[in-house]
């Protein structure tokens, strides 16, 4: 296969290794921990991205595949002692897996039907470590502090979470970009459109619809290992939050679905709000608030996000932002 | 023989939609299908492409018993269609739409290969200029070239019509006919559904009459035109029908 690399792709990637490079060029740990969160949301909406932005399919649930993969990642970790790369990955196939299954049952549905079914599922995982003693039950696992020694120490560790955290968010946006570019895209795209007439062109929705939904678990899976491997520990209240699904897709509609560029503004630019509102003493209480008026008005006057409404404006750039 | 279409019957509920209808069509040939509105002219359309199944008969197209196959399948084997209510994806571009037609029809092309395909086809249907375009914003007769165009880059065998005449005005017409023939003449068995009568009569080798479900009448245009039983589909009564025709003619001669 022809690897091809265009400049709508190159800039972005440049930019998100920039970023990910300053907190170790300046040593500044505050803005580690900035990036770190927003790396994250980058990963995370992008990733949502591929199933909401190309398909067509609002995943409302979507976090029960970070969920998933911090728990599996986790226990691995914390009863095996297996190191933070395998164990992770590991999360992200499992993730993959289960959205395998679980899309068989409900990627039959549509619209609404699909995305309540996704709540369901989040709140029925959610329910079931609440119950599930070996995991911790509702109070969840606790690392041992010396569990970060096989990585030379704690600030060690936090590095490399760092770094492998930066890994992801360059990865799926390079995912994303090449989905974007292929024909598998252009498949996604049909059915995003009109799934009969996809249907009826020749296109297997079944098949495409459940690729695209296991590779966009696959990716929150990751991230769930990595985060959690990070926090030290991992309760069922904080994998399988559904306000942070709902933030996915904030974020997704924000900077424009089903584009590359947009998760990443729409990511960039959410993280920066809500870290203004939440040390603001005003609005501290209010940022998800805020986030549903501003939601609102995306939807109402530039459904196409920030990223769709500047190339609607501007077509000159639209070679160069995809 | 392409296709074979034998005893098949589709019902909705209650209602009957296709009974026990049989036929076959020839390799090149234009077939007509007429008959008056909910005659299910386009479930039979429908059938042929997987979109439903029939709850008994059987189809056949090129010597396989394609009944039960889902509709990606059958696309896939070189069957394609257009939609009688225009369904263009409408945030792709007009030539999004046709590659996708290119990549998942027949030949199952790659991406350059579709494009260059799709090029092809939009300017054998005169829409090369609004390829960039977003296909939402076509207007109607547009679209319902993109529907063809989307049809003929996956290469099909057999291509199903569903009333691509309909809201076009004459010259559109005309114009449209003279694609028909090329196509026709690249190879193409077409199976077309048509409420313009005299179009459909001067392109169809032969006409098949559908009435509420049942093939009540099948032959050369001419045969079908003149055979009581359509007209009484269209007009009602046969004998005051026939009488009609009689008084036409004697007041014309």
């Amino acid at each position: 296969m022809k690897i091809k690399v265009d400049i709508s792709l190159a800039w972005i990637l440049i930019l998100l290794i920039i970023f990910s490079l300053l907190p170790f060029l300046t040593g500044n740990v505050t803005l580690r921990e900035e990036m770190f969160l927003i790396l994250m949301c980058i990963t995370l909406a992008t990733s949502l991205n591929l199933l909401l932005g190309y398909t067509g399919y609002v995943s409302f649930g979507h976090i029960v595949y970070y969920g998933i993969g911090g728990y599996v990642a986790f226990a691995l970790m914390y009863f095996y002692n297996v190191h933070l790369v395998p164990a992770i990955i590991a999360g992200g196939m499992s993730s993959a897996v289960i959205a395998y299954v679980f899309g068989q049952a409900i990627l039959k549905l549509r619209g609404a039907y699909f995305a309540i079914a996704t709540i369901g599922i989040n709140e029925a995982i959610k329910a079931l470590f609440n119950n599930l003693e070996a995991f911790g039950g509702a109070t969840g696992l606790y690392f041992n502090f010396k569990i970060y020694n096989q990585y030379g120490g704690a600030e060690n560790a936090i590095w490399l979470s760092y770094w492998l955290m930066a890994a992801s968010a360059i990865l799926v946006i390079a995912v994303n970009w090449y989905v974007k570019k292929s024909k598998f895209g252009l498949g996604l795209m049909a059915i995003r459109e009109d799934e009969d007439v996809a249907y009826v062109l020749g296109v297997d929705t079944r098949k495409y619809k459940s690729l695209a939904y296991m590779l966009s678990a696959f990716f929150p899976g990751i991230v769930g290992g990595i985060f959690f491997f990070k926090n030290g520990n991992i309760e069922p209240g904080h994998a399988f939050h559904l306000v942070k699904s709902i933030e996915m897709i904030f974020m997704v509609m924000l900077g424009g679905f089903g584009t590359v560029t947009g998760p990443f503004v729409g990511a960039l630019t959410y993280e920066r709000i809500r870290g203004i509102l939440l040390v603001s003493p005003i609005f501290k209480d209010l940022h998800i608030a805020i986030s549903g008026i501003i939601l609102l008005a995306i939807i109402l006057f530039a459904p196409a996000g920030i990223v769709g409404y500047i190339r609607d404006k501007i077509p000159r750039i639209r070679r160069f932002v995809e | 023989m392409i296709l074979e279409v034998d005893n098949v019957t589709k019902k909705f509920g209650g209602l009957i939609a296709l009974n026990k209808v049989s036929f076959s069509v020839e390799k090149e040939e234009i077939l007509g299908i007429i008959g008056p509105n909910g005659a299910g002219k386009t479930t039979l359309f429908n059938v042929i492409c997987g979109v439903y199944h029939p709850i008994e008969g059987k189809i056949v197209f090129k010597d396989k018993d394609i009944t039960r196959w889902a509709p990606f399948k059958i696309a896939r084997l070189g069957v394609a269609r257009t939609h009688q209510v225009v369904k263009p994806m409408n945030d792709l571009t007009t030539k999004e739409n046709v590659m996708v037609g290119a990549c998942f029809g027949k030949e199952h092309m790659g991406l350059e290969e579709a494009e260059k395909i799709a090029d092809e086809v939009l300017s054998y249907v005169g829409l090369e200029d609004k390829a960039e375009i977003l296909a939402g914003k076509l207007n109607v007769p547009e679209k319902k070239r993109l529907e063809l165009a989307r049809a003929l880059a996956s290469k099909p065998e057999l291509l199903l019509l569903d009333e691509v005449l309909a809201g076009l005005n004459p010259s559109e017409v005309s114009d449209m006919l003279e694609v028909m023939k090329n196509i026709r003449k690249s190879g193409v068995t077409i199976m077309m559904i048509e409420h313009l009568m005299q179009a459909i009569m001067n392109i169809s080798d032969r006409v098949i009459v559908l009435d509420y479900g049942v093939k009540i009448a099948e032959g050369r245009p001419d045969e079908v035109a003149n055979d009581p039983k359509v007209i009484e589909a269209y007009l009602g009564n046969p004998e005051l029908a026939v009488e009609l025709l009689k008084e036409g003619r004697n007041d014309s001669s």
